[in-house]
């Protein structure tokens, strides 16, 4: 297995190698089959290394494949570190991976630059397994800003389009904001520990004791770095334009896999952040206002796949919830859980996308269900899943959050309550407006309303039934459930597990209020839902045209809080300014001046010397008593 | 005796290059610089066997006991490859263009390149000092001949300016003499001069070094000399030359005033970080893509700078490894930007946009050259960039995390000209660009592979210098004394 290992990442690198070496020579189907199949290899090693470390207690490893950086004590080797978390992750990644590349051969087939398209898509893939994969800090990076690159490429995939290059430029450059916050955390953590291995600060953590201000530093600063990848506020403006992107790239980076590297460095470094509980408290409170914050602006947004964005960014806001109040588990099991129905949901729209000839605004389409009978019914299950209504994954993972959010802080709980009332109010507003009542587009677009090809409807059906099922990996205790995925990261979870074991202030939840808060969140989904129902079925309401006089908050929120102008009032704008202020007035008028005028002097002040070299003997001899004058007066002014 | 053959043999290929005429000298030249990087290699495989088998000590000027002293060491031997790297390279960059007077244009360039390893081997002040001046000669005349708009005038500035910085250089070089009696490194390593004595020649050094790389405030003669200069000129002057000040720290100014070194770090390197935000901020701004890539690479000495005088291990090694990376991107990107001006006939990046519609490949190889220049892992830039703010962090964290800023700034400044010059539909300007030529393509494929390669496996690159570096700082930069 060791041996294998190596070559998860080796092949869809190898893949980018082919299509990108080859790009126009390559045929335009074979870069999509030489594309997914490398994927389904990595898949099945991932696989049977997860069968092979399951079970076993100390079953993680680590593979070296070279030394990339030596430098004095700084040892920094390429490897990479194999444990239940890093398999977990490569699974979903591979796995999930793999589907959308399916799907992608089936939405991209007319692209013509289907070669260039999964090139990208691949060397994103060996960048996110670097990510999860390396054993150490810098390794980690490496994948860190890889997949950074890859998304800018891949929003700015249609290149002739200069919004859509806005947008990956702004994903990149917000991106390097937290890379900066996450590049001064491994500076701290070299300097503290020596090394940047995991193994090394994992071991050494705790001797620097709770709350230590080193810890906190170091925690917060490697969360300013999960804020920028993750969209966390105040860094996750750039998610939302990242769906100027083809949609299968929104699937896999900006939903399944990329966004949640945030959370997998939390987990990675948990016990740095059980010891630092400031640190945790305020990734609590920026993952629980993120998820609020979020869900209400998908509230009102009319663009399918900005629904979804925002969700997104809500969703990673309840993981975030999930790991500032501890529980490692819970926000890893919303990773998965999220993985496969956000996946789902994003190549639904994908395909309705496909069907209504590239729409985007859902008051433009309408009574979908019939003609997409396959996307309809996944896309249904997806909503259900993501809403939070048992037995489907994601009313298991969210409610493990919102009981941890709970006994660390009822108010917690309280406002993820809402913002899951909101997510399965939009959630469902979008499903109605999108597959119920009657088609509101233009009559061509009615006239090719078509179900997708296979390859896209299959990936849609096998995450539909991930999505429903995937919630059995983590049934809680009090359901009956085995907790498996507990069970499962134990050895990655220990130094949390024994620290809060030799502590011992973990409250327990009751079974009643277990069963009380399972049933509270269920209702508040479902009356999410009859009121989206109530409001776009029942009364067949259709949001607004633009333009169309609104109320304050509807226009708060379609605006999106106005976030972007703050931010382009307050950062862009004077960064801009400065930069012409600077040329014009330090550098031109103000530094270089100064050296003109040093050198000016020079000129001056040969020009003025030259002019007593008049040869007029007469002022010769005028400054020659002159002269005398004054030494004979000095003289005399000191006796 | 391959030494020598080094600072030599692109002498004597220099008059071979003037003396085969204006339509031959371009090949001839590219032939001499290819020679001359073999010539590096042979070097570089003896320096890996035996270093000291490289260092030749001749008597030269009796009369002044001065010696020809000249050897290879672990950091010159990085800044010899990349000289010998980098002058085929720019030699063959301008193959597309037609030159009046070439055989005087080529055999300038050679004429450089020799004073150029002579600075890099040189274990003797005074031979520094020649080759130091006698390098400034050729780029005086490239740029001041084949240059463009206000040529004249732009490179007569630049001259007076680093003549100037120079004169403080020699002055402090006599003292010296006068003090040990010798310019050879050996007996200067091991002088003991007093704290103002020492103080005093830090400056005098300095200065000269400051103008060269430049720092802050010393920089206002280049983005002026690199938008005027011809793009071979611009490249000479930012890949190799600027070196020069870099290296000379590390070679005279550590050793000479020790511990003047040490405590003078401090202002130095606050000057070197207000440089590397200051040529960011100053880049997003310019239109002029050339004059954009000048204060970029302000601010990447800026960075080089502040790890010198760091001056840890960490931040040496990325100064010197930074040395050779930006080297190589920044000659990348000024043949980009002189292959688009020689097709589009401007700079502008309003007037530009959407080459890749016409030119796909150089695309590539234009995002492949700014992330190398915006460090991103897995290219050349990340490792330097990566060791200089780690070892600039562990001098001082906020002036480390100032120096950081330049993470999202480079980001900044680079997709903004790449997506205003590159992407986009095209318009009248670009619709008719024409596609790479062979000479364009192995250039690019050169470098790109450079940045590719150096930032995959560094640590061939690192260990090159590592011993010497180590040396450096436990003997001059732990601990060093003055006499009060």
């Amino acid at each position: 297995m060791k041996e294998l290992v190596k070559f998860i990442p080796l092949l869809p690198l190898a893949g980018f190698l082919v299509n990108g070496l080859l790009n126009k020579k390559m045929p335009k189907t074979m870069a999509g089959l030489l594309a997914s199949s490398v994927m389904a290899f990595a898949f099945i090693i991932s696989f049977s290394t997860f069968l092979s470390i399951k079970d076993q207690p100390n079953a993680s490893f680590v593979v070296n494949i070279y030394d990339f950086i030596n430098v004095g004590s700084l040892k920094i080797p390429f490897s990479f570190l194999i444990d239940p978390l890093s398999v977990l992750m490569m699974m979903i990644i591979t796995g999930v991976g793999f589907l959308i590349h399916i799907y992608s051969m089936g939405y991209m087939h007319d692209d013509e630059g289907q070669v260039r398209f999964f090139a990208y898509l691949n060397l994103f893939v060996f960048f996110m397994l670097l990510l999860v994969m390396g054993s150490n800090y810098i390794i980690m990076f490496i994948g860190w800003e890889g997949v950074g690159l890859c998304s800018y490429l891949l929003i700015g995939f249609w290149y002739k389009n200069q919004n859509y290059n806005d947008a990956a430029k702004k994903a990149f450059i917000v991106n390097r904001v937290g890379d900066l916050g996450f590049i001064l955390a491994i500076f701290l953590i070299f300097n503290q520990f020596g090394s940047v291995q995991f193994a090394d600060v994992i071991a050494s953590a705790s001797k620097l004791g709770t709350g230590s201000v080193m810890l906190t530093a170091i925690t917060l600063l490697l969360f300013v770095g999960a804020t920028g990848k993750s969209a966390q506020l105040p860094l996750f403006t750039w998610l939302p334009d990242a769906m100027a992107g083809p949609t299968p790239v929104s699937a896999l980076i900006h939903a399944a896999t990329m966004v949640t590297a945030g959370i997998y460095m939390i987990i990675r470094s948990n016990i740095l952040f059980t010891l630092s509980p400031t640190t945790c408290a305020v990734i609590a409170g920026v993952g629980v206002a993120t998820a609020l914050f979020a869900a209400t602006i998908g509230l009102a947004q009319n663009d399918i796949k900005k629904v979804l964005a925002y969700s997104t960014v809500s969703q990673l806001g309840f993981m975030f919830l999930a790991l500032g109040v501890g529980s490692y588990t819970g926000a890893l099991f919303h990773v998965m859980t999220h993985a496969f129905f956000k996946a789902l949901l994003f190549l639904g729209a994908g395909s309705v996308i496909h069907a209504v000839s590239g729409e985007q605004d859902i008051r433009k389409m309408g009574g979908l269900k019939g003609k997409l009978t396959i996307t309809f019914i996944t896309f249904l299950l997806g909503t259900i899943a993501i809403s939070g209504i048992p037995p489907f994954s994601g009313f298991f993972s969210k409610d493990e959050i919102l009981a941890a959010a709970f006994s660390y802080s009822p108010i917690l709980w309280g406002l993820g309550a809402v913002a899951a009332f909101c997510t399965a109010f939009y959630m469902f507003r979008l499903l109605f407006l999108t597959f119920f009542g009657t088609f509101r587009g233009t009559e061509e677009q009615k006239h090719h309303l078509h179900e997708s090809p296979i390859s896209m409807t299959l990936p849609l059906m096998v995450l539909a039934v991930l999505s429903v099922v995937g919630g059995y990996a983590n049934i809680p205790a009090v359901l009956g459930g085995g907790e498996y995925l507990a069970k499962y990261l134990a050895p990655v979870l220990a130094p949390t597990t024994e620290y809060i074991a030799a502590h011992g202030h973990k409250a327990h939840l009751s079974h009643e209020t277990e069963y009380a808060l399972m049933g509270a969140s269920v209702v508040i989904a479902l009356i999410g839902i009859i009121l989206a129902y109530v409001t776009y079925v029942a009364k067949k309401a259709v949001p607004a045209e633009d333009g169309a006089e609104l109320g304050f908050l509807h226009k708060l929120i379609l605006n999106k809080y106005y976030v972007d102008e703050i931010y382009d009032a307050v950062f862009v704008k004077p960064l801009y300014a400065l930069s012409s202020f600077g040329y014009k007035f330090v550098e031109v008028s103000g530094i270089d001046k100064l050296v003109n005028l040093t050198s000016d002097s020079f000129v001056l002040g040969s020009k003025v010397s030259s002019k007593l070299q008049t040869g007029n003997v007469g002022t010769y001899l005028l400054l020659m008593v002159i002269g005398v004058i004054a030494i004979l007066a000095y003289n005399f002014s000191r006796i | 005796m391959i030494t020598l053959a080094l600072i030599f043999f692109p002498l004597i290929a220099s008059i071979l290059v003037f003396l085969s005429g204006n339509n031959n000298a371009k090949k001839v030249a590219l032939l001499g610089g290819l020679v001359q990087f073999v010539l590096s290699l042979v070097a570089l495989s003896k320096y890996q066997v035996d270093p000291s088998s490289l260092a030749v000590n001749q008597a030269w000027l009796t009369s002044l006991g001065v010696n020809f002293t000249v050897g290879i060491d672990g950091i010159g031997i990085v800044l010899v490859l990349l000289t010998s790297f980098l002058i085929p390279i720019i030699i063959l960059s301008t193959f597309e263009r037609e030159f009046k007077n070439a055989a005087a244009f080529y055999a300038l360039i050679l004429f450089m390149s020799s004073a150029l390893i002579g600075v890099f081997v040189s274990y003797n002040l005074l031979l520094f000092y020649i080759f130091w001046e006698a390098a400034l000669i050729p780029i005086y005349f490239i740029a001041g001949y084949w240059g463009g708009e206000d040529r004249v005038k732009v490179t007569f500035k630049f001259f007076l300016y680093t003549i100037i910085g120079s004169l403080f250089m020699l002055v402090g070089i006599i003292y010296v003499y006068l003090q040990a009696r010798s310019f050879d490194y050996t007996t200067l390593s091991a002088l003991e001069l007093t704290c103002s004595q020492q103080g005093w020649l830090f400056w005098a050094f300095f200065i000269a070094f400051a103008i060269k790389m430049p720092i802050f405030p010393f920089h206002t003669w280049q983005p002026n000399t690199y938008t005027t200069a011809p793009a071979a000129g611009t490249m000479l002057l930012s890949g190799i030359m600027l070196k020069m000040g870099i290296f000379g720290v590390i070679r005279w100014l550590v050793p000479i005033s020790k511990a003047a070194f040490l405590c003078n770090g401090d202002i130095v390197i606050v000057f070197a970080v207000i440089g590397i935000v200051y040529g960011a901020v100053l880049a997003i701004k310019q239109d002029d893509i050339k004059r954009l890539v000048a204060f970029s690479s302000i601010s990447h000495v800026g960075l080089i700078a502040a790890g010198l005088f760091a001056a840890n291990e960490l931040s040496l090694q990325g100064s010197v490894i930074q040395m050779f990376a930006h080297g190589v991107n920044v000659v990348g990107i000024f043949f980009i930007v002189d292959l688009i001006e020689r097709r589009t006939g401007t700079r502008s990046i309003k007037e530009l946009g959407g080459i890749i519609n016409q030119a796909p490949l150089l695309s590539v190889f234009f995002v492949i050259i700014m992330l190398g220049s915006v460090a991103l892992p897995l290219t050349n830039g990340f490792v330097g960039e990566f060791l200089l703010l780690n070892g600039l962090f562990q001098y001082h964290a906020g002036l480390a995390a100032v120096a950081g800023l330049s993470i999202i700034l480079g980001a900044v400044y680079m997709l903004k000209m790449y997506q205003n010059v590159m992407l986009g539909e095209s318009n009248e300007v670009t619709s008719n660009f024409a596609p790479l030529t062979l000479s364009e393509i192995i250039v690019l494929t050169v470098i790109s592979a450079t940045v590719i390669i150096m930032g995959v496996y560094p640590k061939y690159f690192l260990d090159l210098s590592q011993a010497d570096i180590h040396s450096l700082v436990s003997s001059h930069c732990s601990s060093a004394s003055c006499i009060k």
